[in-house]
């Protein structure tokens, strides 16, 4: 934890999984709408080519689980901070064996593992933003009380506040780090009001960059050597709007990725 | 903990709110709110009696009360000053009387102080007399040190010389006594000769002389406190430097950080400070300011040390066994000035962490662990035995063989790594784990639920199991209280929230929540102010904790830090595994000179301002009403009790009292505890009174300059008034017993959005408060119902009198900011009202009772002078509640000038630290006199009614109703915090249905008041006479209320059913209209109506 800061974002390794193809049909949906499955798929191919190519980490691939639609959102299966691996217990029962091949590729990488294994408990990493100095966790229909007690007991150097979430699926779905004590929050009441909260709640003071779409505020802040400050974000194309605020705090703008400084 | 501004039930909004919301929950708030406005009228009138006794004019007395109690506290410099505004002798005489124990503490020390240093007359009072004294007490240890050891023989000697006589005086005399001989001059106490010995080369037949000397130049506080203690004040002033001929010695075992055992031997009235010097001396540490000494409670609970008070009443059990600990952790201890001050910080987190009270991750143990070693035998030794060592010392809660090898990794990599160095990355590390400081108490929110307060450096951490779900950082407290076993902070409205909301805590004991509150305010001053916040002024009753932190404050260490000019001290680092094994490892310290760095002039850089009230008193305490404070009042006069001796300290906050009744903030109860019972009377009286009518139980409320009645049985004359359509007080008609004062105050409330100037004015706002003070004992209520319409004179109200009670609501609030200075530690009146009682009633004192008694009389007087008062007084609760844009404005321009000098500081105190219950008496006594002149055009009525209120525990019940007569428009009623609903209480009511309904608001007489008062019992006959105009029928009907309070051991039933049968007897024609019981806890009381 020392130089909590200085260490913030600098990744060595990305875990991935890819998208099996029940993802269409099968994988859990907050709106009903079509998937086109190929689209994902190739989306997630250029992701993966940018971590790998681009930023220069060491990629590790899970091959898709059909029995598991969801298997390719791995940020709920496990959260990471320092040399600890936390393996969640998904919310959705559906996806509670998500866990077990993020487990092991955790456990090569010589991560000290912890399990949820009460079963009163849930928690989704989607609720799970860690800023640097602190967790928040949100409370949502995935994680609950119990879910977030145990991440605070799997990272006791950490505060832990817990931020309700009644609106979207998870914490991160309106919210994510941009930076060292920058947290991108989408412009929505429900964002709005959960990062006021998460103001209130820490010691710590925090910018933000307020983007119009909250799901635009989904995005990966790495800090690489040799390759500066990285945020991985969603393209123009997307959200146009919320790639203009983007673009007028970073200096660079990859496709898929954007790098500043 | 509940939300703030979530749930309305819960939480308390302001009045304005309260409007909004429905009608019922509010009501409570504002009853309350008026209640406190009661409470303090009564207790004024309390007061006022008193002082009437001695002199005639009621003004002048609560102008002159005002002062002297500022004054009191603060000592020396008022001293002076007052005896000239002061009346004659016989009115200081009947002050005195009522001065709470620690005023009059406070001037024994004021007394001490011109000794021991020429003080300069501090406005600050008690509070830098306590600073001051410890300053010389260290000055006058650096001198000791240098000198060294051989003064402390002579004082030795001649503490066993003087131990013959005074011992045995003071054995047989009481405290009092002892603080009379203290004052005498007499050679009794030690500690301050010995200082003195010391700083003086003088012997000490001359400090013995001087301390005569200064005894006659503090004649006027000699003869305060000789009348005082006539009176039966207890006096607990030590003072660990006086120098006693008698003394007795008694020998402290301090454990160290290292785990070793310091002994000391200290005079057996020594205080805190003595043995913390003491302790500091031999470990060579300047920069003292961080740590204290802590002690284990009869519960097993650790407590700090008072520096300012005797460490026998600290100190419960037999063997004087104390810990050296750090007390404020620093947030950045690399800003520390001093090695050995870093390391110390080192031991007591080692200590931490191998507890279990600062959690740590594996990593982050084993890193600690390394530097730990590191810094204890240096680089890492390839050839010592590998795990050998290591096991020795504690890294960890439950240390593996994994951890220690992951130690020993990390230990290599620092090789080269001086032990200073060491130290300070062992901090670096330490210091941004989350727990780091922050001290955990347990605790229960609104719901019952589980959870842990942490205070810390930034706030106040609210955690439920492991996580934190809620924060509350200082700048977001406007006020910080405590009543018997809850514990409360107002929160300073949000951008989008345009009231203060008030969160309420249910500690396991009322020890553990004035723990709580006291370690809160402690952390408040210490790390958020620039100086301690002075003991505001003591207001004459105040009651509740004084208690403020005395010592420096983080910003005044640091800058005396800058001025240490020694050579690195050397010490020897004591292993770490001695610390877990073994004490042989005492600690070798070199003594060199300590050099303390004077006392630096620090500028009071008050930020936001926040009030912490205590209150000691189980009674009411609502943190917003001063309703409660009032009877209090009258009780904490008549106590002295041992608490109040430790509340003495506390005091200091004087200003509790402060209008918090007057401000119309209605304070919620969140807490669960509320029994529904009440919440449904008070609806009910509520709903009757058309207008909203406040119901104080204010034992005694009076205004405290006129009325001066003699103690127990008092007639009021109530004025009354020609109906007003508006002024509809359901009174609950009693025929039997009760004396039902009701209050409608019809109040324009102007608000001001937080930042902004919105006012909004509401036409008529009725706020009907009821509150219930139970007190320890006795206590006998009343329930004043006040109906005042202040017709749309709030404005030019607030501005008069009212500011002052304004300036505290705004201090409140967040326009501290620009003064910045202003943190108010307040301990609200109510608190200390609280407190008062609440001492009364482990003390079970005659002299207390007596005294009660004048204040239900008073009660009862008050009603006559109370509705005149009231109405003025409303308005200005209902504006400082509200905190009207101007209001605001004037607060913040109050506010700043009273950082400056002090100019109203007495009375804006409050707006540093104003009670909003003492801003409530000081607007009453404002308000009186217009009252008197006004009374005509006063609408307000008062009838007075008598509150039942269980004594010991304090249940306050507020309730608010606020009723728009006038405009629908905007009416905004800011409550004040009403958090006060405690479990304990039962309430059980029965009414006659039909007798309340004929009530109206018309004005009453009240013809009779008149308080009993035994040992056990406190009886309050209270005979009010309506007349009313129906329909152009005219009804006449009388009530007799009366109100029994007692103690634990009263038979309710018994004592019920005589007080009926009396009843009946005597007025064979009236019924019983209503019987309220309340029970606290485990006392409980009946009322009869």
């Amino acid at each position: 934890m020392a130089g909590v800061m200085a260490d913030f974002g600098n990744f060595t390794h990305a875990v991935v999984r890819a998208i099996p193809s029940s993802l269409a049909k099968e994988a859990l949906r907050m709106n009903v709408s079509d998937v086109d499955l190929e689209k994902a798929q190739r989306e997630h191919e250029v992701y993966v080519g940018v971590l790998k190519q681009k930023l220069g980490l060491e990629v590790i691939e899970l091959p898709a689980d059909e029995s598991l639609p969801d298997c390719v959102f791995v940020e709920d299966a496990a959260v990471v901070c320092g040399d600890t691996a936390l393996i969640t217990r998904p919310g959705a029962e559906s996806r509670r064996k998500e866990t077990a091949a993020m487990q092991r590729a955790l456990k090569e990488l010589g991560l000290n593992i912890v399990e949820m294994s009460d079963e009163n408990a849930t928690l989704d990493g989607g609720d799970v933003l860690f800023t640097g100095r602190e967790f928040f966790v949100g409370l949502s229909k995935r994680t609950n009380q119990r879910g977030a007690e145990i991440l605070a007991d799997a990272f006791k150097d950490y505060a832990v506040s817990t931020v309700p979430v009644t609106d979207g699926l998870h914490l991160k779905s309106f919210c994510s780090m941009g930076g060292p004590g920058l947290i991108v929050i989408g412009s929505s009441e429900p964002a709005q009001k959960a990062l006021k909260i998460m103001q209130q709640m820490s010691d710590h003071r925090y910018d933000k960059l307020t983007v119009p779409d909250d799901i635009a505020a989904n995005t990966i802040y790495m800090n690489l050597p040799g390759k500066g400050h990285v945020l991985l974000h969603c393209t123009p194309e997307e959200f146009p709007e919320s790639a203009k605020v983007s673009a007028h705090t970073h200096t660079h703008t990859h496709t898929h990725t954007h790098t500043y400084r | 903990m509940t939300t703030e501004v979530g749930s309305e039930t819960e939480v308390k909004k302001e009045p304005e709110k309260a409007e909004e919301q429905p009608a019922a929950p509010e009501p409570p708030a504002t009853n309350q709110t008026d209640e406190a406005k009661a409470e303090e009228a009564a207790e004024q009138s309390n007061e006022s009696p008193a002082l009437a006794t001695d002199s005639a004019e009621a003004p002048t007395e609560a102008k002159e009360n005002q002062e002297e109690a500022q004054p009191a506290d603060n000592a020396t410099g008022q001293e002076g000053e007052d005896p000239p505004a002061s009346p004659p002798a016989s009115e200081k005489k009947g002050i005195s009387r009522f001065l709470p124990p620690w005023l009059k503490r406070q001037k024994s020390q004021s007394a001490v102080g011109p000794k021991e240093s020429q003080v300069t007359p501090k406005e600050e009072g008690g509070v830098v007399l306590v600073k001051e004294e410890g300053e010389k007490a260290e000055q006058a240890e650096a001198e000791q040190t240098s000198l060294t050891t051989a003064a402390e023989p002579q004082v030795e000697e001649e503490q066993v010389k003087g131990e013959a006589k005074p011992e045995q005086k003071e054995e047989v005399n009481s405290e009092e006594q002892e603080e009379e001989n203290h004052s005498t001059g007499s050679a009794e106490t030690q500690p301050a000769k010995e200082e003195k010995a010391a700083e003086e080369s003088q012997e000490k037949s001359t400090a013995e002389e001087e301390n005569k000397e200064t005894e006659e130049g503090g004649e006027e506080k000699k003869d305060q406190e000789e009348r005082l203690k006539p009176e039966g004040g207890h006096y607990f002033i030590k003072s660990p430097l006086k120098l006693t001929k008698k003394v007795k010695m008694v020998m402290c075992h301090v454990t160290m950080l290292d785990g070793s055992q310091f002994p000391c031997e200290v005079e057996k009235r020594a205080k805190g400070q003595y043995l913390f010097f003491k302790v500091c001396e031999a470990l060579n540490l300047l920069e003292k300011d961080y740590f204290g000494l802590s002690y284990k409670d009869n519960a097993d609970q650790m407590c700090w040390l008072d520096p300012t008070k005797e460490i026998k009443r600290q100190i419960s059990n037999a063997s004087w066994q104390l810990a050296f600990n750090v007390k404020f952790y620093p947030p950045d201890p690399s800003q520390l000035t001093e090695d050995i001050t870093r390391y110390l910080l080192c031991l007591q987190l080692r200590q931490d962490i191998a507890s279990g009270c600062l959690p740590c991750s594996f990593v982050t143990h084993s890193l600690l662990g390394s530097y730990s070693l590191q810094a204890e035998l240096g680089d890492h030794d390839p050839d010592e035995q590998r795990l050998d060592y290591i096991s020795d010392f504690q890294f960890a809660p439950s240390q593996t063989k994994e951890m220690e090898e992951k130690v020993v990794e990390l230990h290599k990599t620092h090789r080269g790594m001086t032990p200073a160095q060491a130290d300070t990355q062992f901090l670096e590390n330490a210091k941004k784990l989350s727990m780091y400081g922050v001290d955990l108490h347990h605790a229960k929110d609104s719901e019952g639920v589980d959870i842990m307060l942490g205070v810390c450096a930034n706030g106040l951490l609210i955690y439920k199991d492991r996580l934190r779900i809620n924060r509350f950082a200082w700048p977001k407290i406007l006020k910080i209280s405590y009543k018997r076993s809850n514990f409360y902070i107002k929160i300073r409205p949000g951008e989008t929230e345009q009231f203060e909301s008030t969160v309420g805590f249910k500690l396991p004991n009322h020890r553990s929540a004035k723990r709580v509150w006291k370690v809160c305010v402690e952390n408040h001053t210490f790390f958020r102010l620039m100086t301690p916040e002075a003991p505001t002024k003591a207001k004459f009753l105040t009651l509740g904790s004084k208690f403020r932190y005395s010592g420096r404050t983080q910003a005044q260490t640091r800058q005396a830090s800058t001025l240490i000019d020694r050579p690195a001290p050397y010490f020897e680092r004591t292993s770490s595994k001695r610390i877990s094994r073994s004490l042989d490892g005492a600690p070798v310290i070199n003594v060199i000179e300590a050099q303390d760095s004077g006392p630096t002039s620090v500028e009071n850089g008050r930020e936001p301002g926040l009030e912490l009230s205590s209150d000691s008193s189980k009674v009411e305490e609502e943190p917003s009403e001063g309703v409660a404070a009032t009877p209090t009042e009258g009780t904490e006069m008549k106590r002295d009790d041992p608490d109040s001796s430790q509340q003495d300290l506390e005091k200091t906050q004087e200003d509790v009292l402060k209008h918090q009744a007057s401000t119309s903030e209605l304070k919620r109860s969140f807490m669960e505890a509320t029994p529904e019972t009440r919440p449904s009377q008070w609806e009910k009286r509520l709903t009757a009174s058309p207008a909203t009518s406040l119901r104080l139980q204010a034992q005694g409320r009076s205004p405290p300059p006129r009325t001066q009645e003699p103690l127990p049985d008092l007639t009021v004359d109530t004025v009354s008034k020609s109906s007003d359509d508006k002024q509809k007080s359901d009174k609950t008609t009693l025929q039997a017993a009760e004396v039902e004062i009701e209050e409608t105050v019809v109040v324009e409330e102007i608000r001001v959005a937080p930042k902004g100037s919105v006012t909004i004015t509401t036409p008529e706002v009725v706020v009907a408060v009821e509150t219930e003070v139970e007190k320890p004992k006795e206590e006998v209520i009343e329930e004043v119902k006040e109906e005042v319409e202040a017709q749309k004179r709030s404005v030019s109200v607030s501005s008069d009198s009212h500011s002052e009670s304004e300036e505290e609501a705004g201090e409140y609030h967040p326009q501290v900011t620009v003064s910045a200075s202003v943190d108010q530690i307040k301990e609200e009146p109510e608190k200390e009202e609280a407190k008062d009682h609440e001492e009364p009633d482990q003390v079970a004192e005659p002299v207390a009772e007596p005294e009660s008694l004048p204040e239900v009389e008073v009660d009862a007087m008050p009603s006559p002078a109370v509705v005149e008062e009231t109405p003025v007084a409303e308005p200005e609760t209902a504006l400082v509640a509200e905190a009207p844009s101007e209001e605001e404005s004037t607060e913040d321009i109050l506010v700043t000038p009273d950082e400056a000098p002090n100019g109203h500081a007495e009375d804006q105190p409050g707006l540093v630290a104003v009670e909003e219950e003492e801003e409530k008496e000081e607007e009453e006594e404002e308000e009186q006199p217009r009252v008197n002149g006004d009374v005509s055009h006063a609408e307000t009525e008062r009838i007075p009614q008598v509150i039942c209120c269980s004594e010991p525990p304090v249940v306050k019940t507020e309730m608010v109703t606020i009723s728009d007569t006038f405009a629908a428009q905007k009416t905004e009623i800011a409550t004040k915090e009403v958090p006060i609903v405690h479990t304990e209480t039962k309430t059980i009511t029965y009414e006659a249905a039909q007798l309340d309904g004929s009530g109206d608001g018309e004005p009453g007489i009240l013809m009779t008041a008149q308080t009993i008062t035994s040992e056990s019992l406190c009886t309050t006959t209270t005979t009010h006479i309506t007349k009313t105009l129906k329909g152009g029928l005219s009804e006449t009907r009388i009530e007799k209320r009366i109100v029994i309070t007692g103690d634990s051991d009263i038979d309710h039933d018994q004592a019920l059913a005589q007080a009926i049968k009396e009843a009946k007897e005597q007025h064979p024609d009236m019924s019983v209209t209503r019987v309220v019981v309340h029970k606290e806890t485990e006392l409980a009381e009946e009322g009869e109506d």
